[in-house]
């Protein structure tokens, strides 16, 4: 009996609730506008989303030696991890060598990268000034930036990749295509 | 009653001497004690969390490296039976280490272009509607040693990242709609609670159509090295972008070009340009008995058995050659299939005792038949890395001893 009368009141409700796109469980709770801006840290390609802050690749050269060098190895290459220089020529060679100069499309994938996932054992431990001097280093090892360019939330996003063209979609068409 | 059936009989029997046995500091196994009675001696009590036999000694395939944090080990597939992998033996890839979460802390937030950001506890989750689904997972780069003639010499190495779990867990689409997604969005950004956030950006359409929020693996909360406690399954999808640790999505309006959708997990071909959001996995198979590193031993029958999957729904036929390709045979694909999931073949083999190669090509419902790797080559050239798919050939040698045959 019971039953006869709720469901008919749920159904209605459900509708309601679509019709308007309102919440339909009520579970979950508000996430406040602060908590959402603290862990709103990726960087899409236009650097909506970049922090205050600024450093050259003179500050970076610095960051680089002590939080990098060990990895990266010298001027960003032979060390024991991915080389971070190099130029798109290098994509057409028998072996391929993808690094940050010659295959990533935006500098700031770059920023984002190094802020969250770097260095590999204390990642999130550079602050933001480290974060763009340490950016500005690898672009100026790439010869993509000058050593005293200021990088900041409005020149970041201005850095063009030699890459950035280098990239088509999925072309494999998706099923029943 | 347990004396009145002859294989409860046979296994207690065996199962005692061999608690004797491992415990003797893992003297050699007992001859077989099939005929034996019942020893008289009990076995173990119950448990409460159960171990498998000290008999069985299967383990992920693991490579020592400089970063074991930044690594991946492999499923044996040829030591899995059907089509679920063991959890415990399901492929790893991490990009910063497994971290150790406390669900009573852990939070999916969902913001950025949606009516009402949230955030849902575990507690939150498990209460809204659930499904259970079957899926493979496979990381992108699996069988990168398939681009090369040779290929890798045995199914660990060759198809091990690749595993199939029952996920448990709420639609996306639900968690979305309770935050209201705006009309401008067109794509999301899921991130993982790991060292280093790892993030990928995934179109709204998948999100909405048969992306999954799950908590449970195989019956149990998701291992700690799959996600625990929220992983997403985008059912078909590359491995990377089934974001472990869930802990965040934002909803955006276009991709946001992270470095795992840029510097990885994007094809590179002859010309120097690389394709970019390759999501589907296209369709695979794999004999996995026999296959490399094993022996047959004696001539006579032998069944055929392997996997095949498909990003992109169900698997509709495996065709199975024991002639290294001049002939091909239906092998039997063992019901319930379900899409994009392993489905489990089988062929009746009578081996003569002469040399040859085994080999299975498969097709999905969507008619793509699975290609060889000079058709590969063809459409993508040599350096792509991820996303080789092509078929693999097992050699049977005189002696019974299997490699990877050439193809
Ligand atoms: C302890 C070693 C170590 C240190 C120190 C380190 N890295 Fe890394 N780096 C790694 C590893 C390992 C990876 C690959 C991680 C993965 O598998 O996702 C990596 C990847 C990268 C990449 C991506 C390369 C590519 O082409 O995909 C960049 C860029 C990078 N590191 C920059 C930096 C910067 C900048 C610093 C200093 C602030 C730094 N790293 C410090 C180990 C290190």
């Amino acid at each position: 009996m019971r039953k006869c009368r709720t469901v008919p009141i749920l159904l209605l409700s459900l509708l309601t609730a679509q019709a308007i796109g309102a919440q339909t469980y009520g579970l979950g709770r508000p996430l406040t506008a602060d908590e959402a801006r603290r862990v709103d840290i990726t960087i899409g390609p236009e650097g909506r989303e970049l922090p205050e802050g600024s450093g050259t690749a003179a500050d970076g050269a610095q960051v680089y030696e002590v939080r990098c060098k060990e990895c990266h190895g010298d001027l960003g290459v032979g060390g024991d991890q991915a080389a971070l220089i190099g130029v798109p020529e290098q994509l057409k060679e028998a072996r391929p060598i993808k690094t940050v100069g010659s295959f990533w499309p935006y500098a700031t994938t770059l920023f984002d990268y190094t802020r969250r996932a770097m260095p590999f054992e204390e990642p999130g431990t550079l602050s933001d000034d480290q974060v763009y001097a340490v950016t500005a280093y690898v672009l100026h090892l790439n010869g993509i930036v000058e050593e005293d360019f200021e990088l900041n939330r409005e020149t970041l996003p201005d850095v063009k990749m030699p890459n950035r063209e280098g990239f088509v979609r999925d072309p494999r068409g998706q099923a029943g295509e | 009653m347990q004396r009145r059936s002859p294989t409860r009989r046979a296994f207690l029997g065996s199962s005692a001497l061999a608690g004797a046995a491992w415990s003797a500091c893992q003297a050699p196994a007992p001859e077989s004690t099939a005929d034996t009675a019942s020893t008289g001696t009990l076995g173990s009590p119950v448990s409460r969390y159960g171990q498998r036999s000290p008999f069985e000694n299967a383990t992920r395939g693991v490579r020592t490296t400089l970063t074991p944090e930044a690594a991946s080990s492999r499923t044996p597939l040829d030591e899995t039976y059907g089509i679920i992998t063991p959890s415990a033996l399901h492929f790893e890839r991490h990009h910063a280490g497994v971290p150790e979460i406390d669900p009573a802390n852990h939070e999916l937030m969902i913001h950025g272009l949606v009516e009402r950001p949230m955030a849902f506890s575990l507690e939150d989750i498990k209460r809204l509607p659930s499904v259970s689904r079957v899926h493979f997972v496979e990381c992108s780069g699996n069988s990168g040693g398939e681009w090369s003639p040779a290929g890798a010499p045995n199914v660990s190495l060759s198809h091990g990242l690749a595993s199939c779990s029952e996920w448990t867990g709420v639609p996306l689409r639900i968690l979305l709609e309770e935050a209201g997604v705006r009309p401008e969005a067109g794509w999301i950004l899921a991130e993982g609670a790991d060292a280093c956030l790892m993030q990928r950006s995934i179109t709204l359409e998948k999100a909405m159509d048969d992306g999954l929020v799950a908590y449970g693996q195989n019956g149990e909360a998701i291992r700690p090295e799959q996600g625990y406690p929220l992983r997403l399954i985008l059912p078909g999808w590359e491995g990377n972008t089934n974001v472990k640790w869930l802990r965040r999505i934002k909803v955006t309006e276009g991709p946001q070009y992270v470095k795992d959708e840029t510097s990885k997990y994007t094809e590179l071909m002859e010309d120097g340009t690389a394709w970019i959001f390759t999501f589907e996995m296209d369709a695979k198979s794999v004999i996995t008995r026999p296959s490399g590193g094993h022996s047959i031993g004696s001539p006579g029958f032998v069944e055929i058995s392997g996997l095949a999957w498909s990003g992109r729904g169900k698997i509709a036929r495996v065709e199975v050659s024991t002639d290294g390709g001049s002939s091909w045979s239906d092998a039997e694909l063992q019901a319930p299939v379900y899409s994009r999931a392993f489905t489990r073949f089988r062929l009746p083999w009578e081996w003569d005792g002469a040399e040859t190669v085994l080999l299975s090509r498969c097709q999905d419902e969507t008619g793509y038949v699975q290609p060889t790797r000079a058709l590969l080559i063809e459409e993508r050239g040599t350096k792509s890395a991820y996303h080789c798919n092509r078929i693999k050939g097992w050699r049977v040698a005189a002696d019974g001893s299997v490699t990877s045959a050439e193809v």
